[in-house]
């Protein structure tokens, strides 16, 4: 039943499924698991993320009777899920002591959902997904209202279990059509059987509600309706997570599932359904975070606008639109956790400091801080040549490829929107005066994480094609 | 396609109107003569006393997800236990130590409940 | 060690980040001025290395076979969608190794020299670091194996140009400050720079890549038509007139001298403005595919040389006398460029970078030891005090006034040779003049400073400058006097004995094959010309030692009786005036009157800001969906769901 041999292959599973386990013992028998939790988790992340980094040159293989896929993207996707992580954990540490509220499930929490994401980004079984999934989500809704005294964080947390179980129904209703119509649920055959099946509706129907499942977590229109506010109730470090993690998580569950549209085995017979989802959220992403006065509000519905450029690169089907994807995301993860995390630094006791006016002349303040969270705004907008530029670049250059240039040129004109809203953040800290009443906290493990992220966001600026090979390598 | 699911549909035709005809024969057939004792809730037992919505403690609910979850997960060592010998035979000591790790991670979550006080009623 | 050639480029990066990022914190650091040697030494000791690495390359590539001497060094791969690909990959070649080297050796020299120019300087490690960031950009420049990595650093090297012109930003310069002559370099290169892209942009679009081994080839192999070669020479070639002070847009480089004199010495003497030389030498199978963009090249390097000659005949700042001549002995390299003497070009592009280097920093330190005074008006007898500085000087003014054996003489006088040779006898004729004109203000210049009666005031001390200094100027002396023996000419050394020709041979090679070569031209030509050209500058000199040493009275008399001619000389034929009337202020008009109160205020700024509000209005009407009501948001979702299906299966 257990290979030896199989079980050293899922290393990265095993280091953080043993992190928890050994994150309960102490939490259950130590006075000092606040200060102690924090750092193992941070440490174990940055372990599991390193050796994945390292591992993906290793053979290729499918584990444990089909179940799971070890080495190449799915090792890509690991680093990504761990490192965001690790940064999450770090901005923690001291956004939770400006709360005052300290439950040591937190960092369990963290990790638990980050052990869902790597089921679901090295599944090759729908099952196992779906287990992925649920791991996840399940953390994730008990993340976002932890800081249960808050009634902000309660409505969050059972608005987004709520809605999150409507669209697990989904993906669980499409998972047994999909097992109705092939027979099985191993995503092997299923690959292998794909263009076959594409002319069975029952199957069609399957994958549609199971990308409809999925859509409700990347955050894509119109299942989008619970991310602005369960962003905002959320503590601002876990909205870092669900908007990157999860984003990153439900995308390498998509890609994995279609991975035959995606090898050109199969016609892409999604491509209107998805080129329609990807035209509205980016749009509506974009035009609707214009009207935001809530910097976390106005980071989730960038957050919107970004599932529909990723988004193109579904449409666009090809493997370029998967290296394009995973590039942006890589990309995302690192801006989006900057700019969450710089706004968990300056956000003050009981949710103060949240509005976008609160950022006037923080250049004269925070001048550090001020010119990173000007570098996340820029590659937030796709200003060339930071991170964010090339992962849009890519997969504008896939949508083109496959005969999509109207939704590149979409693509384009959302991003023209976004620089507004993105910049106005800019032009507020460097050429506006002073709000005298902020307060500023200091955080120095905030200062590290958020200063890995912008080096992160600039290394991939300045080498997006040496990544971008590393990841279509390994398609 | 649909075809396939023709004996359901009958099964399911006869369903509805073996129970809709057992309802309505009753009616027909059956004498009616109501009276207040008859139709009481309780013909013959305590008075009802308040109302039915009555809440209940939350620490209930607690408690029986607990037993949920951790019923759910015995069900799981069942099928093992029936077939360990056989299993044993065919892949060795690693049958045992499958279960083992498993019930390592259980009994964690069990310690964890029992320290966070989950199952004090008080 | 060829295969470590990228670190020749990193260490001045790192330099750059650690004098940039820790400098202010070493000199408060440590007392007294051992935290600006630290500074000083690394940010030298990184472009010392630098050089030695590519010395190393140099003899490594040496041994390899002669048509085989080109090495790529990929680095990482920069751009690779679509049909663009772009690496970060060097490219060791015989012609990349030679401008590496003088990069790194003279720039090496003078940040030594700046430890002690700029002793005391408030921002010693801003200076430093923004030095360490130009030899960065240089180095892209020149080893880049396509044309994107060198137009990053041909624009890095911009920006520092502009960052050090300014370097004092709070001082004075002519009629404005240090910061407007910095703005004037970096607006006037952004027109070449134009130019340049535009001829990218060509060139990828005529042989779809960017990379010189598959564009070159591609030129010698594709079958293009004429006119389109002309276009991209003539486009790169605006370009190198940016960069190289041209005709037309030279009127930057007078100006740049602004910044602090090292400065002068490193990016506006010996290496960036030969960028441009560079370019072309390097693009020379473009060029050579267009004889009449040749012709232009040759047209204007010749007439550039002799107009700033003659500029430099009456200028009284001794860095502006300088800045001219550098201006026309980069005249000269195009000249040499535009006769298909490329390898000619390149020579005395070296030779020149060690004794214009020489001449600056000998400036400079006579500068520093008159107290900041630029005025040679008030210099006069400084061989007394500045023993070491005006020998040195004196060296480097033979040298460039093209005195056998010194290395000017060899290189100027290829030049002079191809361009009488390959070209006509009235360009030789021009050559010469210019050659006569620059011995004879070179010696004004020397013999104004360093002989004769004092005619600076009493309070000032002058003083040698200290061995940090000097020692500097004496190894420049040595290879100015010594630099020129690497390229005999045949007629000396027998067939094949021009050792730098045969060097750079392989690169030039097929750019030669499209040129139509000498006519027979006999020995016999060769050594005339030559012995006329020299017996011209020698007479210069004396001419010039004549006029400034015993009868200064003929210098007064000269200038009262032309004094159209001076004032038109003086006033720099009032190429800055005509700009200003003709380019700088219609432009400054119609920007203000028109562009900005109508284009950009009315219709601009009407359609960006009625687009803007148009969307911010949509904007506030769909926020109010978002209404709070999680059922609300369940009934949206299923909407969702319900539409997608009802398309897929009804839509199919």
């Amino acid at each position: 039943m257990i290979n030896l041999s199989e079980i050293f292959q899922i290393l990265p599973l095993l280091i953080i499924g043993a992190g928890i386990l050994l994150s309960l013992v102490l939490e259950m028998y130590s006075k000092q698991s606040e200060k102690v939790l924090p750092w193992i988790s941070v440490f174990l992340f940055i372990i599991a993320g390193i050796y994945s980094l390292f591992s993906i040159n290793e053979t290729r293989m499918i584990v444990f009777h089909n179940m799971l896929s070890v080495g190449g993207n799915t090792h890509v996707f690991y680093f990504i899920f761990n490192i965001g992580a690790a940064l999450v954990c770090l901005l923690s540490i001291d956004y939770i002591k400006k709360y005052g509220t300290y439950y040591g499930e937190y960092y369990i929490l963290v990790q638990s959902s980050v052990l869902g994401m790597m089921l679901m980004a090295g599944a090759k079984d729908l099952l196992v997904i779906f287990m992925g999934l649920e791991i996840m989500s399940v953390s994730f809704y008990v993340l976002a209202g932890l800081n249960r005294k808050r009634l902000s964080a309660n409505e969050a947390s059972l608005k987004y279990f709520l809605l999150g179980a409507f669209a697990t129904g989904f993906v669980v209703y499409g998972i047994a059509l999909i097992y109705g119509s092939a027979q099985t649920t191993s995503l092997e055959v299923i690959t292998a059987k794909f263009s076959a099946l594409s002319t069975n509706l029952l199957f069609i129907v399957g994958v549609l509600l199971f990308l409809v499942g999925f859509s409700f977590k990347i955050a894509a229109f119109p299942f989008h309706m619970w991310v602005p506010d369960v962003y905002q109730g959320s503590p601002t470090t876990i909205a870092g997570l669900f908007s990157t993690g999860g984003k990153a998580a439900a995308f390498s569950s998509i890609i994995i599932t279609l991975i035959a549209i995606f090898s050109n085995s199969a016609q892409n017979v999604f491509a209107p359904y998805l080129a329609v989802i990807a035209t509205l959220s980016m749009l509506f992403g974009s035009i609707v975070a214009i009207a935001q006065d809530n910097i976390k509000r106005m980071l989730a519905y960038s957050s919107i606008s970004h599932a529909g450029y990723l988004t193109i690169g579904l449409a666009a089907g090809n493997q370029d639109g998967v290296a394009g994807i995973i590039f942006y995301l890589a990309a995302y993860t690192f801006m989006n956790l900057g700019a969450f995390g710089i706004v968990a630094m300056i956000e003050g006791e009981a949710e103060s400091n949240l509005t976008i006016s609160s950022y006037a002349g923080l250049s004269s303040r925070k001048p550090l801080l001020a010119a990173m969270l000007a570098l996340f705004m820029f590659s937030l907008a796709g200003i060339p040549p930071f991170a964010g530029f090339f992962g849009k670049y890519y997969v504008f250059i896939a949508a083109i490829k496959s005969d999509l240039t109207w939704l590149a040129i979409v693509g384009v004109f959302s991003s023209a929107i976004s620089v507004y809203f993105y910049l106005r953040i800019v032009v507020l800290m460097y050429f506006k005066e002073l709000s005298s009443e902020l307060t500023l906290f200091e955080s120095k493990t905030g200062l590290i994480a958020v200063i890995i992220s912008s080096i992160l966001v600039i290394l991939l600026g300045i080498f997006p094609g040496s990544i971008l090979q590393l990841i279509t390598n390994f398609m | 396609m649909l075809e396939q699911y023709l004996p359901v549909f009958i099964v399911l035709g006869i369903a509805i109107v073996f129970g809709v005809a057992t309802v309505l024969s009753s009616i027909i057939f059956g004498p009616q003569r109501p009276t207040t004792e008859k139709l009481s809730t309780y013909e013959s037992g305590m008075k009802p006393v308040g109302t039915t919505k009555e809440r209940v403690s939350i620490k209930y609910y607690l408690i029986a997800m607990l037993f949920i979850i951790f019923d759910l997960e015995v069900i799981f060592v069942y099928p093992w236990a029936v077939q360990f010998k056989k299993l044993f035979h065919e892949f060795g000591i690693s049958v045992f130590i499958s279960m083992f790790i498993f019930l390592v991670i259980f009994e964690i979550g069990y310690l964890y409940v029992y320290k966070k006080g989950g199952f004090k009623w008080d | 060690m060829t295969e470590f050639i990228y670190l020749t480029i990193i260490l001045p990066l790192a330099g750059f980040l650690i004098n940039g990022i820790f400098g202010r914190k070493i000199k408060n650091a440590c007392p007294d001025s051992i935290g600006e040697k630290v500074i000083g030494w690394i940010g030298s000791g990184v472009i010392g290395i630098s050089f030695l690495i590519a010395l190393f390359s140099f003899f490594e590539t040496l041994s390899l076979p002669a048509d085989n001497r080109q090495t790529i060094v990929n680095l990482f791969n920069w751009i690779v969608v679509g049909g663009l690909n772009v690496s970060f990959s060097y490219q060791v070649d015989q012609l990349s190794l030679v401008m590496a080297m003088i990069v790194t050796g003279v720039g090496f020299i003078i940040h030594v020299y700046s430890i002690g120019y700029m002793h005391g300087d408030k921002g010693f490690w801003r200076f430093f670091s923004y030095m360490n960031l130009f030899i960065f950009a240089m180095m892209n420049l020149v080893l880049g194996d396509n044309f994107l990595v060198l137009f990053l650093g041909w624009e890095g090297v911009g920006l520092c140009s502009y960052l050090l012109i300014g370097f004092w930003y709070d001082r004075k310069f002519e009629k404005g400050t240090t910061a407007d002559a910095a703005k004037k370099a970096f607006i006037v290169n952004r027109i070449g720079d134009f130019g340049f892209l535009l001829g990218m942009f060509l060139i990828y679009l005529t042989f779809g890549s960017l990379n010189f081994n598959e564009v070159f080839s591609r030129a010698e192999s594709f079958n293009i038509d004429e006119s389109v070669f002309n276009l991209i020479a003539l486009f790169l070639f605006i370009g190198a007139t940016g960069k190289s002070a041209q005709i037309p847009l030279f009127v930057w480089l007078p100006d740049a001298m602004a910044g602090p004199t090292p400065v002068s010495a490193l990016i506006h003497a010996a290496t960036m403005v030969t960028a441009g030389v560079y370019m072309v030498a390097r693009c020379s199978i473009l060029f050579a595919s267009a004889p009449a963009i040749m012709t232009v090249v040759a047209v204007i390097g010749l007439l550039t040389a002799l107009f700033a000659a003659t500029i430099g005949l009456v200028q009284n700042d001794i860095k502006k006398v300088l800045a001219y001549s550098t201006i026309s002995q980069l005249g000269y390299m195009f000249l040499a460029c535009g006769v298909g003497a490329f390898s000619a070009g390149i020579f005395h592009l070296m030779t020149h970078a060690f004794f214009k280097a020489l001449l600056f920093l000998g400036a400079g330190s006579v500068i520093h030891a008159m107290h900041e005074e630029q005025d040679i008006q008030n210099y006069g007898g400084l061989k007394k005090y500045l023993p070491h500085t005006a020998l040195t000087f004196l060296v480097a003014a033979f040298a460039i006034s093209g005195i056998p054996p010194l290395s000017g003489f060899f290189s100027k006088d290829e030049i002079l040779w191809y361009s009488f040779a390959n070209g006509s006898f009235v360009f030789w004729l021009i050559g010469v003049l210019t050659a006569l004109l620059t011995a004879f203000y070179m010696f004004r210049l020397y013999f104004l400073t360093f002989e004769g009666k004092y005619r600076f005031s009493s309070e000032k001390h002058p003083h040698e400058s200290p061995k940090i200094m000097t020692v500097p100027l004496m190894v420049l002396a040595g290879l100015s006097i010594i630099g020129g023996f690497i390229g005999i000419p045949e007629i000396f050394s027998g067939e094949h004995g021009n050792q730098f020709h045969n060097w750079l041979a392989p690169i030039f090679k097929s750019a030669e094959r499209k040129l139509i070569t000498y006519g027979s031209h006999s020995h016999f030509e060769e050594i005339l010309l030559m012995v006329v050209s020299v017996i011209g500058a020698a007479g210069s000199i004396y001419f010039a030692r004549y006029i400034y040493t015993q009868k200064s009275s003929i210098a007064v008399q000269i200038s009262k009786r032309f004094s159209k001619g001076y004032n038109l000389l003086w006033n720099k034929y009032f190429v800055d005036e005509v700009y200003d009337a003709t380019v700088v202020n219609p432009i400054l008009n119609t920007s203000d009157s028109f562009l900005w109160k109508i284009a950009d205020n009315k219709i601009i700024d009407g359609v960006v800001n009625s687009t803007a509000s148009i969307i911010d209005v949509v904007s506030q009407k769909i926020r109010k969906v978002q209404t709070g009501v999680a059922q609300f948001y369940a009934v949206v979702m299923m909407l969702g769901i319900v539409l997608a299906l009802f398309w897929i299966i009804f839509g199919r």
